[in-house]
């Protein structure tokens, strides 16, 4: 590509991996970090196996445990689980033949593969990042192209560290002005899914922008392009900046000294050129977001706290109409139903999406001197191992169990129903994941998706509240 | 992989937008360390009672279409999650092609891996292809992909399009790891110009 021509980040990250072009225009791109987990690579080890493979670059690929382990102390005491059990063995297994470099399940630096990238300074600007698993978007924080696999390609890219991939379209995503008090980079992402769809974004790479995202703290920024897949984009990026690249320093992993430098150097031609064309383009006033919380069953169903339950005889027609009355139904819903009147059963802080050392704060800044209500069931479950011991070392763990919340072991917890940590059919749950798809956290169960903050404020309340009507009581 | 040529079925209509692939396959059923067995857990959530018995009102519980090999829903299918174990599923249960408007990204390039074709087609016909799912037994669909065409009950035939390098693909049955490992001096060539230009990234 000419040097005239004014590229975007996507774009200059995409042009500096291309290997090969196919006759076609499908690019060989190089991957530069293969992040993997125990649930989407038993199989994708097997392939490699069967066709006498081996893994091309092991010291690109990091392994880890998280999705199918309980995150209470039952850990220590091994997997109770047969089939889990297995799982994670074969892992430990595939590792160990393959030479892949590996972060044991009572390692102190265990935790959800999302949270660990960022924190050891495996994830760096600029880089190519794959897992198999689709909120890989998040290491786009960091100023690099990441995106979630299926097993086949953890595959190819075991095999071969590249991937067969069309080159997407770009998106830009602004958030122009400054957030208004109580609201965080949760409703800031909940805000934009709301405005797009959960397709909005199908086919794109977004790039986040504007003073609302330059504000953000790393964490908050990883909270943004965590969900570009709720939005259907499988990447979300940030172009890396000052406050990039102070978190990056701070990196046990991370490059340093003269080797920090020049990447550095680099990294700081990364962001967009000026002029360069985005397919498509959305503006969001950061001062109109209010704090966000779902009702439905899509991450495209969300409302400010303020809000009331829709009707779904408003809306335009019948296929609608009829899908939001299933919404309605699985949900346990009535239309102008008050949001701030459904009450709930568990609440959740935790998930690759808010459970870095940031959300915790945020968390215990509301559970500070309060009480979780009668009969809600409140965990608070860190992302890592690390987290937690900052966490611990804050004080904070003592502040949330004084309140009355569950202080557990990191690992994906009550994201996704897999492990232990489910929700019983017909729970009502305050969560700060991702996902509020039928089932999702448990068969049968219900959620809101909400950010730390409301969460919290929602485990006091006892049902689905404000956080603007929370006033911290002294300092955390 | 099994290559997709001709298919011709039974279409299950599943009139729905948004079916994400929590719906497709539960998380608790990602256990496995294997890639078959998935099908009997297949829309799990919605083809179970709580008790374990099957639900009458869920279409792949109602002949013909527990042998249906295909699906017709509406946008955005396979949405969500990036498991593969939702085209496993539903390979494993007889499914290969599913038709609908759109699809995720992520289920769309998992698909054409395991053999299940996606065709993306309009709206309104998709619809006309739900009444003729609709029909059961006797309305039986062709999806021709040397020909790039579905062939209506009644005969009508629909052009679809589908990425020429995945048509190849599916067609032959190939493996793209075996294609992309005639790559390799490529390959080892960026591997070198990259550990020269970006030194900090040499180790990992």
């Amino acid at each position: 590509m000419s040097g005239q021509t004014p590229r975007t980040l996507f774009d200059k990250i995409w042009d500096a991996h291309v290997v090969e072009t196919l006759p076609d225009g499908t690019a060989l791109l190089y991957i530069d970090l293969h992040l993997t987990h125990e649930v989407t690579t038993p199989q994708a080890f097997d392939g490699l196996r069967q066709a006498g493979r081996k893994v091309r670059r092991p010291e690109a690929t990091l392994a880890v445990i998280d999705h199918n382990i309980a995150t209470d102390s039952s850990r220590y005491d091994g997997i109770v689980d047969p089939e889990s059990r297995v799982q994670v063995e074969t892992l430990e297994r595939n590792v160990q033949e393959f030479g892949v470099p590996f972060i044991p399940l009572l390692d102190r630096r265990q935790g959800i593969v999302h949270v660990i990238g960022p924190e050891l300074g495996r994830s760096l600007p600029g880089m190519t990042i794959v897992c198999g698993d689709s909120h890989t978007s998040t290491h786009g924080a960091m100023g690099a192209l990441a995106f979630g696999i299926g097993t086949s390609e953890v595959e190819h890219v075991l095999a071969t560290q590249t991937l067969l991939q069309k080159p997407a379209k770009n998106m830009r995503v602004a958030v122009e002005g400054n957030l208004a008090l109580g609201c965080s980079a949760k409703d800031i992402v909940l805000a934009i899914i709301g405005k797009i769809g959960t397709a909005g974004g199908t086919g794109h790479v977004i790039e986040f922008a504007g003073d609302a995202i330059r504000a953000l703290d790393m964490a908050g920024r990883m909270t943004v392009c965590n969900m570009s897949i709720e939005g259907g984009a499988r990447a979300g990026m940030v172009a890396p900046d000052q406050t990039t690249f102070d978190y990056v320093c701070t990196r046990p992993l991370a490059p340093k000294g003269e080797a920090l430098e020049r990447a550095i150097e680099y990294w700081r031609t990364l962001p967009t050129d000026p002029g360069a064309h985005f397919d498509k383009v959305v503006t969001l006033a950061a001062h109109e977001i209010a704090p966000q919380v779902t009702w439905g069953t899509s991450p495209e169903d969300v409302l400010p706290i303020t809000g009331v339950v829709p009707n779904p005889e408003a809306a335009e027609d019948e296929a609608r109409r009829e899908q939001m009355r299933r919404k309605m139904q699985y949900m346990g819903l009535t239309p102008g139903q008050r949001l701030q009147d459904l009450k709930v059963d568990v609440v959740f802080v935790g998930s690759c999406t808010n459970s870095r050392i940031e959300d915790i704060r945020a968390a215990a800044a509301i559970a500070r001197g309060r009480r979780v209500a009668e009969g809600v069931r409140a965990m608070v479950v860190p992302g890592s191992g690390l987290v937690k011991a900052q966490a611990e070392e804050e004080g904070l763990d003592r502040i949330l169990a004084e309140a009355g919340f569950e202080w557990r072991e990191a690992g994906c917890s009550m994201c996704l129903g897999m492990n232990p940590d489910k929700l019983t059919p017909g729970q009502r749950c305050a969560s700060t994941s991702n996902r509020n798809f039928e089932g999702r956290q448990g068969p049968g169960g219900r959620t809101h998706l909400l950010s730390p903050a409301m969460a919290a404020a929602a485990a006091i309340a006892g049902h689905l509240a404000d956080v603007r009507d929370f006033q911290p009581k002294g300092n955390v | 992989m099994q290559a997709f040529t001709t298919l011709t079925g039974i279409a299950a209509p599943l009139p729905k937008a948004n079916v994400d692939t929590d719906q497709i396959i539960p998380a608790r059923f990602l256990k496995s360390i294997s890639r078959t067995g998935f099908g009997k857990n297949l829309f799990a959530n919605f083809r179970y009672r709580e008790d374990g018995s099957e639900n009458p009102d869920f279409v792949l519980n109602q002949e013909p279409y527990r042998k249906a090999e295909i699906l017709i829903a509406f946008e955005n299918f396979g949405c969500g999650s990036s498991r593969e174990h939702a085209p496993w599923a539903l390979l494993d249960f007889g499914i290969r092609c599913v038709i609908a408007p759109d699809f995720a990204d992520i289920f769309h390039n998992n698909s054409f891996k395991n053999g299940v074709l996606p065709v993306r087609l309009p709206r309104e016909i998709c619809e006309q292809l739900m009444e003729d799912a609709r029909m059961g037994g006797n309305a039986r669909i062709t999806v021709d992909l040397e020909r790039e065409v579905v062939v209506r009950p009644n005969g009508e035939e629909i052009p679809f399009r589908i990425d020429p390098l995945r048509r190849h693909l599916l067609l032959n049955g190939l493996d793209d790891i075996g294609q992309t490992m005639q790559h390799a001096p490529a390959i080892d060539a960026f591997e070198a110009k990259r550990k020269a230009a970006q030194p900090w990234l040499a180790g990992g």
